[in-house]
C-alpha cells in the first residue's frame, strides 16, 4: 500500500494507523498535529484512524516563525 | 504604572509581541525574548522534518511565553484555515495570527482571502488575529467580521521600512473597538514608538531584533521604545505649530 506522509510517497506493509505514519517521523509526544486528507485528526483518533491507499498525511509542528 | 493589554479577555503587561523568525540560534532567541519582555510570541507551523534541532516551543514554555501559532506561508483561505485548525490540535490554543499572503516577493495580505479565511475561522471557535494590510476599510470589515484584533502593516514583512502611512494606521486605531496591533516593517526602536504614539495597543515585530547585529541588545531597545511610546500616547502630545510658541514668560 502506498501512501504520501508529508509529501514524500511511502510504500507500507498493509494497513497501517495514523498513529504508526506519524511515528515514522518523530517520537515527539506532544507539538504534533496530523491532518488526513486535509482534515485534521485528533491525537485522541489516531490510534484508530486507518490509513488507505493513496491517503494523504500531514504532520506538522511548531517552528521559529512570524 | 498598570496599563495593561487586552486581548480578548486576556491581559498581557507588555505590549511588545514577538515573532521568532530569523534569530540565528535557539540561544540567540531565548536571550533577546528576555530582554524583550514579550508574554506573547508567534511560531509558524511546519512539516515535521527529523532533522529539526530543538524546539521553540520547549523554550517559550520554559520562559512562561504564551505561544501564538500563525499560518504564514499560506496563500488561500483553505489553506490557511487547515493551517490553524492543525495549530490548535498541536499546541493546544485557539489563538491564531491569520497570515494570507498574496505573493512571495512582497508577502503582501490577499484581502480577499483574509476575510473569507477569518470569517470561517470566528464561526470555527478560533481567537483571529489577523495579519492584514494598512487599509482602514479592510480592517473595519475584520472586526466586524469578529476578529479580536487588527494587525495592520506599516510596511512589507522584513523590510525595516517603518510606517509607511501613519495616516492610514491613525484611522484604523480612530475607528477599531477592538486592539490594534502594529505588524511588520518595523526596522528600528524609533518606528516602534511612533507605532504606539499612533494609538497602537501594541506592536509585532521578529526581524528588526532577531537579525539585528545584537539581537538582545535591540530587543532591549524595542522594549523600551514600545514603553515610552505608549506613554507618550497616554500622555497626548502637543499640537504641531507652524510657528513658534515662546517657552519663557514674553514680560518682565
Amino acid at each position: 500500500m502506498r501512501v504520501i506522509i508529508n509529501g514524500e510517497a511511502r510504500q507500507v506493509a498493509g494497513p497501517i494507523s495514523l498513529a504508526a505514519a506519524v511515528a515514522l517521523l518523530t517520537s515527539a509526544p506532544s507539538g504534533v498535529a496530523a491532518a488526513v486528507n486535509g482534515d485534521v485528526v485528533r491525537r485522541g483518533a489516531w490510534q484508530s484512524t486507518r490509513l488507505a491507499d493513496g491517503d494523504e498525511v500531514e504532520v506538522l509542528t511548531a517552528v521559529q516563525g512570524g | 504604572m498598570d496599563d495593561p493589554l487586552l486581548i480578548a479577555g486576556e491581559t498581557f503587561s507588555s505590549r511588545l509581541i514577538m515573532g521568532t523568525g530569523g534569530a540565528p540560534s535557539l540561544d540567540v532567541l531565548d536571550r533577546a525574548l528576555a530582554a524583550a519582555g514579550t508574554e506573547l510570541t508567534t511560531v509558524a507551523m511546519r512539516r515535521v522534518s527529523p532533522a529539526s534541532a530543538g524546539s521553540v516551543l520547549d523554550l517559550l514554555t520554559e520562559r512562561g511565553i504564551r505561544v501564538l501559532p500563525n499560518t504564514a506561508g499560506c496563500f488561500t483561505a483553505a489553506e490557511a484555515v487547515r493551517v490553524a485548525r492543525l495549530a490548535r490540535e498541536a499546541l493546544h490554543t485557539s489563538w491564531v495570527k491569520l497570515e494570507v499572503i498574496a505573493d512571495e516577493r512582497t508577502l503582501l495580505p490577499d484581502p480577499v482571502e483574509l476575510l473569507a479565511a477569518a470569517e470561517q475561522l470566528v464561526a470555527d471557535g478560533f481567537t483571529v488575529l489577523p495579519y492584514t494590510s494598512d487599509d482602514p476599510v479592510l480592517a473595519r470589515r475584520l472586526e466586524q467580521t469578529g476578529c479580536a484584533a487588527v494587525m495592520p502593516l506599516g510596511s512589507p514583512i522584513g523590510s525595516g521600512l517603518g510606517i509607511r502611512n501613519q495616516h492610514n494606521i491613525e484611522l484604523i486605531v480612530e475607528s477599531a473597538g477592538v486592539p490594534v496591533i502594529l505588524d511588520a516593517g518595523i526596522g528600528t526602536a524609533s518606528d516602534a514608538a511612533v507605532a504606539m504614539e499612533l494609538g497602537c495597543a501594541a506592536v509585532l515585530l521578529a526581524t528588526s531584533v532577531t537579525r539585528a547585529r545584537d539581537p538582545e541588545l535591540m530587543a532591549e531597545a524595542m522594549r523600551l521604545a514600545v514603553s515610552a511610546g505608549r506613554l507618550a500616547f497616554l500622555a497626548g502630545r502637543v499640537p504641531r505649530r507652524r510657528y513658534a510658541l515662546a517657552s519663557s514668560p514674553p514680560a518682565g
